[in-house]
């Protein structure tokens, strides 16, 4: 423990000398009642190690010090005492319970999930996630943002420090309400994940087939981002998470627009929570971007596509969904994800194409039939079926895709 | 190869000359040999694959490897250090130690030992090949969760395979040291006489014949999930994904006490020695290692507190975790107890094991943090139990085993090693795992989480440090190889039959000339 604090003192003065304000040693104490329940808790027990290791190490220490041969000690040759055995079995479990009262407690009131104002369902996907406001009718997909994902590449030559928040912001954020009991139901969509917002005090995992729940009432305004911490994959690094808490007021506005706006653009720009809060849709003749909000009415047809409509359309699906593994460039990855560019299935029938984007293959690539709207599936595979070196001439409809 | 080879002449007869010496050896001290050869190759192996995830973790953005080879890099670092270097190592100093520790002339089942160590070097290198085929290596992490690791390509069959070869050799080898410890211990040497190194072995042997059969039958039912239709921890086929973390855990739990058992027990032969004294509480030491080998099968779900289980289940296993801090701390103070008003010396062996019992506390203190089941909502899954799980992994085991290296070095090849040098070796050790893992716990608390190619700027500086520190780690090693290699091939001054002074007090092992002859105790000694 010495080391320790030490190493704190010695850390703190780095930190310090460098006015580098992002820096963190210790857990946050966060934006909930529970976060800060659970702070507690951690400094709690850190302080009970810390004075039982400044006992032991001190007394360690001190021996290594004072018996030593070299000082000319006569060793002596105890190897027993019952009592002070005894007391130290009995002692240190009196501290355990000690610790195990609050921690009861706390963990009590991290699973209270009752009484909530609102429900958002969380789900996992590699790698991105779900949100659906339950009660709202509302939900889009959140992935890395534009900018990040560029840099992220390997040998992008994109310097991390250039980048607002790198890998740390998504192109459509979780807008929350503060005040307000917010419920979350998590479940994968393909393999676990584990939502994690540290400033929330909690993570949990989102298990394909079964549904794990947690709460938050945020009390401050603000964002508030996570990560993945269940190893998902390929891409496990690069799926945070953005939380935004408005006053009541400006959720519900925020809220209004989403549900207004079932067309909306594609929104190519990076990092911009606060652009997309007040983000004015512009209308664009076709459908629903990916990930944008939108009401999930029953799956609607939607227009017929033009082939430009549909290319600039595709590609965006192709970036949300597509490229984590088959690749920007539409190679793919040898042995594991296959290369779009040449490909049997993009260059052959048609049917078959569609088939394999909404049914999937399991237990690699996900049924996308529940995911995409008609026009995106149409529009993803026009684009693929013209892109990466792939010249098929075929413009799909989503008349098409809603014939399967 | 052993300086044993040239040291027959008051025995009938000696080893087999050339190679195949080494293939069809029954003897303990040859196979010994095979074991620790084998656990350091691997040991530098897996050593390897962590200085590929320090190198891409130096700075922020992705400079050197895929992100898909990024996550294979963890997966096999964990799988190799575990079952290729330090179970092999644990087993290596049984195999040398146990039989002379207790007065036996070999283990009970030579031809045994010598196939439980043969299966090792081929499962090693089929777990290295799956590197190269299609798809890559497993990439799900050691843990190998479904419905992730069902994703493996080509290598999928084979690091399955690979987990049942190493299973049975450790099985085997851990029916052999039951065996031999139960049957062939010397007159006079009672159970409660035996060196701890022995009894933390026995309890260790009893923990792997339980567990690695449920680990085997865990990826078994991986295997028939994805070749032959079954939904074991499938949800759509009615199965639990969360079914194989618990299976797992029942295996992953004690398998961390396997590893970390033995250590006790070798910090438990060093530390009386160089302080001249008894072990201290020897009597409560057998107990608490009881315990603890108990209760390592009854707190396995506080590696899933994040999973969503009922509350009753989050809160029983918080209990149950925090209980083993009790016998855990009694072997603790015994350590300094025995310390205490003794004659203490620092030889090399001695440091290790100083620095054990310093650090391998810090890692039980983290490890006690991390069972407080609310708290580690927050630490599950981050870079803080990769911090706790390598100070209580290398500072703690493999502190031990070199511990052990130094200590019985001179009796294996009757060679003093060089004490400047390893002394070299100790400090630039120590002084690097806590510059590698000691940041860990702030990046872990700061929000990073474990299994991850690349990070956000705020975690920049101390994952520069880490990395920093894993390499002087890295290739602290090689002095230890050339330490051991240097007493291996005949160099260095000649080490006495006591080789520590009044080690005979301390160990049967002691009263043998050093080199330990090619057979030991054809005529069992007796022990008062």
């Amino acid at each position: 423990m010495k080391k320790l604090m030490t190493l704190l003192a010695v850390s703190g003065l780095a930190v310090a000398s460098e006015a580098s304000a992002d820096y963190a040693l210790n857990l946050t104490e966060g934006v909930t009642e529970l976060s800060r329940d659970i702070h507690d808790l951690h400094m709690l027990i850190f302080w009970i190690c810390v004075g039982i290791g400044v006992l032991v190490y001190g007394i360690l220490v001190y021996s290594l010090i004072h018996h030593r041969k070299s000082k000319g000690v006569v060793p002596a040759q105890f190897h027993e005492n019952t009592k002070i055995e005894i007391l130290w079995t009995i002692i240190p479990f009196l501290i355990l319970l000690g610790m195990a009262v609050p921690a009861t407690r706390v963990m009590i009131k991290a699973y209270d999930t009752s009484g909530a104002d609102l429900t958002v369902k969380v789900t996992g996907y590699q790698w991105k996630w779900k949100y659906d406001y339950l009660d709202e009718g509302v939900s889009f997909f959140s992935t890395l943002s534009a900018k990040s994902n560029e840099a992220r590449q390997l040998g992008s030559g994109i310097d991390p420090a250039t980048v607002d928040h790198y890998l740390l912001d998504v192109d459509h954020p979780l807008v929350l309400p503060v005040g307000k009991k917010v419920r979350f139901l998590f479940t994968g969509g393909d393999v676990i994940h584990a939502w994690w917002v540290p400033d929330l005090g909690w993570k949990k995992d989102t298990i394909p087939g079964f549904i794990t729940d947690g709460w938050a009432t945020i009390e401050k305004p603000g964002t508030y981002r996570g990560q993945c911490t269940e190893l998902c994959g390929r891409d496990h690094a690069f799926m945070p998470i953005v939380v935004i808490a408005k006053p009541e007021a400006e959720y519900r506005e925020w809220l209004a627009a989403q549900k207004g706006a079932p067309i909306v653009a594609v929104d190519d720009s990076a990092s911009h929570q606060e652009k997309s809060n007040d983000h004015q849709p512009e209308p664009l003749q076709v459908a629903a971007a990916t990930g944008e909000a939108m009401s999930s009415a029953p799956a609607e047809i939607g227009e017929p596509l033009t082939q430009e409509v549909a290319m600039t359309l595709g590609k965006e699906v192709y970036e949300s969904h597509c490229q984590s593994c088959h690749q920007a460039n539409g190679e793919g990855i040898q042995g594991l994800f296959p290369a779009i560019h040449g490909s049997q299935v993009v260059q052959g029938p048609l049917a078959a194409h569609i088939q394999l984007v909404l049914n999937g293959k399991p237990p690699l690539m996900a049924s996308f039939r529940n995911i995409l709207k008609p026009q995106e599936v149409a529009a993803v595979i026009t684009y693929q079926r013209n892109a990466f070196g792939n010249s098929t001439g075929d413009l799909v409809q989503p008349a098409d895709i809603a014939a399967h | 190869m052993s300086v044993s080879a040239i040291h027959d002449d008051h025995h009938d007869h000696g080893p087999a000359k050339g190679l195949m010496r080494w293939v069809t050896t029954t003897n303990h001290k040859d196979i010994g040999t095979l074991y620790m050869v084998t656990s350091l190759i691997m040991f530098m192996v897996g050593g390897a694959m962590a200085l590929v995830i320090r190198a891409e973790l130096f700075e922020p953005g992705m400079q050197f490897v895929d992100p898909m080879f990024f996550n294979s890099m963890t997966t096999l670092h964990a799988l190799i250090m575990v079952f290729g270097a330090v179970m092999p190592a644990f087993a290596g100093l049984a195999n040398w130690m146990i039989p002379m520790m207790i007065g036996s002339p070999d283990m009970a089942l030579p031809r045994l030992n010598n196939w439980s160590f043969w299966l090792l070097p081929f499962a090693a290198l089929m777990l290295v090949s799956t590197l190269f085929m299609e798809g890559g290596a497993a990439a799900a992490g050691w843990t190998l969760y479904p419905p992730l690791v069902l994703q493996t390509g080509a290598a999928f069959p084979f690091t399955i395979f690979t987990i049942h070869i190493l299973g049975v050799s450790s099985i085997l080898a851990a029916i052999n040291i039951i065996v031999t410890i139960l049957n062939m211990r010397a007159p006079g040497m009672t159970l409660m006489k035996m060196p701890l190194f022995v009894w933390t072995w026995l309890i260790t042997a009893f923990l792997l014949i339980a567990i690695m059969p449920v680990f085997a039958g865990a990826v078994t039912m991986l295997l028939t999930d994805k070749f032959f239709g079954t939904s074991f921890f499938n949800a759509a086929g009615g199965g639990d994904p969360v079914l194989y973390q618990h299976l797992f855990w029942f295996f992953g739990h004690p398998e961390v006490y396997v590893l970390i058992l033995p250590s006790f027990g070798i910090v438990s032969q060093i530390i009386p020695t160089f302080s001249r004294k008894p072990l201290f509480g020897y009597s409560s030491m057998v107990y608490a290692t009881a315990s603890i080998g108990f209760l390592s099968f009854i707190v396995w779900a506080h590696h899933q507190y994040t999973v969503g289980m009922p509350i009753e289940g989050e809160l029983y296993f918080t209990y149950a975790t925090m209980l083993i801090a009790v016998p855990t701390g009694v072997k603790v103070f015994n350590w300094i107890s025995t310390m205490w008003k003794g004659a203490i010396t620092f030889e090399s062996p001695m440091l290790w094991a100083i620095a054990f019992v310093v650090l391998f506390t810090l890692g039980g203190f983290t490890g006690l943090m991390m069972s407080i089941s609310p708290a580690d909502l927050q630490y599950h899954d981050t870079y803080f139990i990769v911090a706790h799980f390598h100070y209580v992994l290398v500072s703690g085991a493999v502190f031990a085993i070199i511990g052990g290296v130094y200590y019985w070095l001179p009796k294996w090849t009757g060679r003093m090693y060089d004490e400047r040098l390893a002394q070299l070796h100790f400090w630039l050790t120590t002084l690097s795992v806590n510059l590698c893992f000691f940041p860990q716990h702030f990046l872990g608390l700061a929000g990073m989480p474990r299994r991850i190619p690349d990070y956000a700027l705020q975690f920049a500086e101390f994952n520069a440090w880490s990395s920093v520190g894993a390499f002087i780690f890295g290739f602290s090693q090689l002095i230890f190889c050339y330490i051991v290699f240097r007493c291996m091939s005949g160099h260095g001054e000649h080490a006495s039959g006591e080789v520590w002074e009044g080690a005979s007090e301390h160990g049967l092992e002691f009263t043998l000339p050093s080199p330990a002859p090619y057979h030991t105790w054809e005529t069992p000694p007796n022990v008062h």
